[in-house]
């Protein structure tokens, strides 16, 4: 089990604005009517959006009200899953897995990089405030070892010079372009196809 | 190697698009009125006579599957949910066919929902593969538009909506039940069985949950027939499959063959070979972290089938292969997988939170070398301590690595690990103490 705690300083209100009300009306009607707590998952993530990355304790009581169901089961499940952010972390929030297919594929260097871009240590905000990065499990895109994801974006088939020119320019405020980084398609073999060849030749 | 033509994944590596005109020219939504207009018992019987079986890691016969769900719907509605958890590390299957071949997968649902009677359909994907999901969900609303969801979907007179729902980084709720009290809006616990979903499942109704490869094949078996796809593989292990195969190869790919194809085929044909020479190889993890790992030497004749991996004390699993090389230190990786298992246990049943963190420990002081001679045995009473003594299967898939492991590279570690038992103090071993707790503020 993982442990996780919610930050110290928290704000002290915390509402859906606009859009994501629009957007938090449509999940509930996904499901039955008397189950709107099924939607709890996907409203914290819209808190999450909504909130700079991170949930505040204002928040699940927000959303404990909205969907009728009692602030520590919100609680229980806001700490139980660990893509939801308890504490502020970046802007640009990087994860770099590092579970054993990336391991030994070298993913050890990818968190080199992070450490000489961003901060020492996992969870800690960069100089400029706009970054954090932390290790986790596997992202499941083993093939593509070794990879990070930076906001919902994946970054695969790294080294660490690519991995330190893909933080330089989210450090200037640029998007790099996500995807395989050695100019693959997708899951194919590079340059080692032997399946489905007249699809590639056509 | 298989022939093309029988390959069911055709745009696996998105050689063309995945929208609805280009899945109709490889034949996805051509005919699916004439499949369902043979009726719920014709497909449950041609899916058991295709001897499919599920393709998440356990195996089950997926057409016995269906024909749990109870014949009459009753006062409670029945539900589809698709498994798209995937977080076994090494796979990555289920990603390509959400975002390449997504209307397989739409396909494969409405039939799956006819065949149980369900009018309502949840794809459970994981959060991680929010992007991936995106590209599904902009599928299933190309499909409502081309009305082959919906009401009388795709002419067949079945009405079916499918929504999808993110999980948030749990890999247990890739465990059916875990899975289900996720989509509840709970923490993803695993509920005892029995009762089976197929009679209590979501919200307490009969529910039938499969993995996305499982239902993605689906429309292509009843198309070509159950004979075609039993005639693939060998008996009981029929079909095709995706196998993903990482780690120390030259060209890491995902790649869909034969049930039963060799090992030896699958990495040196598909994915360049061995770095350093097969001479190099250490050891495969032939079906996701969670399978036993097998040696060298049997690397050589081992073919990829639930049951002939089975008989090697190993699984197929989900076919994640895992290619370690002799430039690896074997230990050090399995202490990697024995972290992922403590960091994902969800800490219900007690053998296995505390356990799951004892073997990490234990194991990360292997690879340093500063275990005692004991510990070894200790390690493997660690193991049979938790198999079979959870709720759910996790108990099992955190302690066979390490068994593996113990199994076939005892001698590796017995050598490293010669320290005498008898506690000296300038050895400081913490045993209970959970060591990230100290190293890390925010662990």
């Amino acid at each position: 089990m993982s442990l996780r705690r919610p930050a110290k300083d928290q704000p002290e209100r915390f509402e859906f604005n606009a859009s994501s009300l629009e957007a938090a009306n449509v999940i509930v009607s996904k499901y039955p009517e008397g189950k709107q707590q099924s939607a709890v998952m996907a409203l914290l993530y819209i808190a999450q959006k909504q909130n700079d990355n991170w949930i505040p304790l204002a928040a699940m009581k927000y959303i404990a009200k909205f969907l009728d169901m009692p602030y520590i089961k919100v609680y229980e499940v806001a700490t139980f899953y660990t893509m939801y952010n308890l504490s502020p972390v970046g802007k640009y929030f990087i994860q770099v897995c590092t579970t054993t297919p990336c391991m030994i594929r070298g993913a050890n260097k990818l968190v080199e990089a992070c450490k000489e871009k961003i901060s020492e240590s996992e969870c800690e905000l960069s100089n400029d405030k706009s970054c954090s990065w932390m290790e986790v499990e596997c992202l499941g895109a083993c093939v593509n070892a070794p990879m990070m994801q930076i906001n919902d974006d994946y970054y695969e088939d790294l080294d660490k010079q690519k991995t330190l020119d893909i933080l330089d320019k989210i450090l200037n405020g640029e998007t790099p372009k996500p995807g395989s980084y050695r100019g693959r398609l997708n899951n194919e073999p590079e340059n080692n196809r032997k399946t489905l060849m007249d699809l590639k030749n056509a | 190697m298989l022939k093309d033509q029988d390959r069911i994944f055709q745009n696996l590596y998105n050689d063309k698009g995945s929208d609805v005109s280009s899945s109709k020219e490889r034949g996805d939504w051509v005919n699916t009125k004439e499949i369902t207009d043979k009726g719920r018992d014709w497909i449950i019987n041609e899916i058991k006579e295709s001897q499919l079986r599920g393709r998440g890691g356990a195996g089950f016969p997926t057409g016995l599957k269906w024909s749990f769900a109870p014949k009459e719907v009753g006062s409670r509605p029945h539900y589809l949910v698709i498994n798209g958890d995937e977080s076994e590390p090494g796979t990555c299957k289920d990603r390509d066919i959400l975002r390449f071949e997504p209307h397989k997968l739409i396909e494969g649902c409405l039939i799956a929902s006819y065949a149980v009677q369900a009018h309502v359909c949840y794809i459970y994907i994981r959060g991680e593969y929010f992007v991936d999901g995106q590209k599904l969900q902009a599928a299933i609303d190309e499909a409502y538009e081309k009305k082959l969801l919906g009401k009388n979907a795709a002419g067949t007179g079945w009405d079916l909506d499918i929504y999808i729902h993110y999980g948030a980084g749990a890999y247990i709720c890739g465990e059916e039940t875990a899975l289900l009290e996720s989509i509840e809006g709970k923490k993803g616990q695993p509920r005892l069985k029995p009762p089976f979903p197929a009679l209590i499942g979501l919200y307490g109704c009969p529910t039938i949950i499969n993995n996305v490869e499982t239902i993605a094949v689906v429309p292509t078996i009843l198309r070509r027939g159950g004979k075609w796809f039993a005639s693939l593989g060998r008996e009981k292990n029929t079909g095709t499959k995706i196998f993903c195969i990482s780690g120390n190869v030259n060209t890491p790919c995902n790649v869909e063959e034969e049930m039963n194809i060799p090992l030896k085929e699958l990495i040196e044909v598909h994915a360049g070979g061995v770095i350093g020479g097969w001479d190099n190889l250490q050891a495969v993890i032939p079906g996701g972290s969670s399978m036993p790992l097998i040696p060298k030497e049997k690397c050589e004749t081992l073919t990829m089938d639930f049951d002939s991996l089975m008989a090697e004390k190993s699984g197929l699993g989900t076919a994640g292969i895992v290619v370690i090389n002799k430039d690896q230190d074997i230990i050090k990786c399995m202490a990697r997988i024995a972290r992922f298992y403590k960091h994902e246990s969800c800490g219900q049943c007690t053998p296995c939170r505390e356990g799951s963190g004892w073997m990490w420990r234990m194991l990360e002081r292997m690879a340093k070398g500063d275990a005692t001679k004991d510990e070894v045995d200790m390690l493997g009473d660690v193991t049979n301590q938790i198999a079979g003594h959870t709720i759910c299967a996790f108990g099992e898939g955190s302690s066979w690595p390490v068994q593996g492991l113990l199994r076939h590279f005892k001698k590796e570690i017995e050598k490293r690990n010669n320290l005498d038992p008898i506690v000296q103090k300038k050895n400081n071993i913490p045993y209970l103490v959970d060591q990230h707790l100290l190293d890390k503020k925010n662990a």
